[in-house]
């Protein structure tokens, strides 16, 4: 960790993750990144909203990207672990680029890979909010307690462009352990997304509506 | 109705690369990221013209994938533009995301390494597009005439959509040109 977030309180990734979760109240979208990132997402919560990734390491922020792009009225969130996000730092520049107005990041920050036996990343000396920053991104914050948490993922929520957000955690494992069953995820992500309807679901008129997707 | 406003296009035949654009049209696909080839120049700048299309340049192409990813599961359609050097960095993202998850991932993937080929590296990374392809099973089709295009494209794009799964549409040389050694 570098000098500039040294400072910073340590916190816990299903602690900041619980926090996140209860102050969502538009359904909007998350994505959790692969490993303890969506095992604490999984277990702050099962949304409709929330696309819990079972591979493809990297991929949360273009993935919430392809979200906010295809429902520009939702906010959507990324869950990204410090070591995933390390694989595709390409993509924060596609982001400031393209700059929508609805995606926000967050990145859980404890400088190991922590599911394979936490070895250390290459990035100990890197600082992500730097990064971001270089990148183009102009709001990209450390958080330096839970409260300064709280308060940049309600700035998030307002925000009129991307935003991305650090915070430090700890070394513990994730609570929970997400169902592996990756086709009834994307099914039901894109259920609450409004984008299908379950087979059988009748409207309120009563009418059974063709799958419209 | 009015003529055409260009009475000349419809004595010469569409480009390859208006055909492909018309399909996504058809079809509704209006993302289309990209990691940019010589050969899809044509293609990517008519997708920057058009205004009905959201398309840019992604850094690298399983970042293209997530995105499309995404997009779909949240209702909107989009294609990705690559190379073959650029579908050899995809196997991961393919096994682990798209095909688990059944995204109707549409990728065109302009076919560098072969029919004149100069670079050794590309003419080997060339040799491991299809095995990968067929490995994870996936649809492919290896476009090399005009009269077919059109078809191809249309169909492999519906057939997508209707069974999740995706689609790789190889521009062959013989339908591009191809890139010249100079």
């Amino acid at each position: 960790m570098n000098d500039r977030a040294r400072n910073i309180k340590v916190m816990n990734r299903f602690d900041l993750t619980c926090r996140l979760v209860a102050r969502l109240t538009q359904e909007e979208a998350v994505i959790g990144g692969i490993g303890n990132t969506n095992f604490d997402l999984w277990a702050a919560g099962q949304r409709p909203q929330n696309f819990y990734m079972l591979g493809s390491m990297g991929l949360a922020c273009p993935i919430a990207l392809g979200v906010a792009l295809a429902q520009p009225q939702r906010r959507v969130f990324a869950l990204e672990g410090d070591g995933s996000l390390l694989m595709q730092l390409g993509c924060l520049a596609t982001i400031a680029t393209l700059a929508p107005k609805n995606l926000a990041i967050i990145v859980m920050d404890n400088g190991i890979y922590q599911i394979t036996g936490s070895q250390p990343t290459p990035a100990r000396q890197a600082d992500i909010v730097a990064i971001a920053t270089g990148c183009g991104m102009a709001n990209c914050h450390w958080a330096a307690d839970e409260e300064d948490f709280e308060r940049l993922v309600d700035l998030a929520l307002a925000a009129t462009g991307p935003v991305l957000i650090a915070a430090r955690i700890d070394d513990k494992p994730g609570v929970g352990a997400t169902r592996r069953d990756p086709a009834q995820i994307r099914e039901r992500f894109m259920q609450g997304l409004g984008v299908r309807q379950p087979i059988g679901w009748t409207s309120p008129e009563g009418t059974v509506l063709p799958d419209g997707h | 109705m009015a003529a055409p406003p260009d009475a000349a296009r419809s004595a010469s035949p569409p480009s390859w690369h208006e055909i492909i654009l018309q399909g996504f049209k058809r079809n509704a696909i209006d993302l289309v990221p990209y990691v940019p080839d010589r050969v899809l120049t044509p293609l990517i700048q008519s997708l920057h013209d058009d205004p009905f299309f959201t398309t840019f340049a992604t850094a690298r192409e399983e970042e293209a994938v997530g995105i499309l990813a995404g997009a779909w599961m949240g209702g909107r359609r989009g294609a990705l533009l690559m190379q073959t050097s650029g579908f050899a960095t995809l196997p991961n993202v393919l096994a682990s995301l798209v095909v688990p998850c059944q995204i109707p991932l549409i990728m065109v993937v302009s076919e560098r390494g072969t029919l004149g080929e100069f670079n050794y590296g590309q003419s080997l990374v060339c040799r491991t597009m299809r095995p990968v392809l067929d490995a994870l099973a996936m649809e492919h089709h290896t476009m090399t005439r005009f009269d077919e295009l059109e078809f191809i494209v249309d169909r492999s794009i519906k057939q997508a959509v209707a069974t999740q799964a995706a689609v790789a549409l190889i521009l062959s040389p013989l339908l591009t040109g191809g890139k010249l050694f100079a």
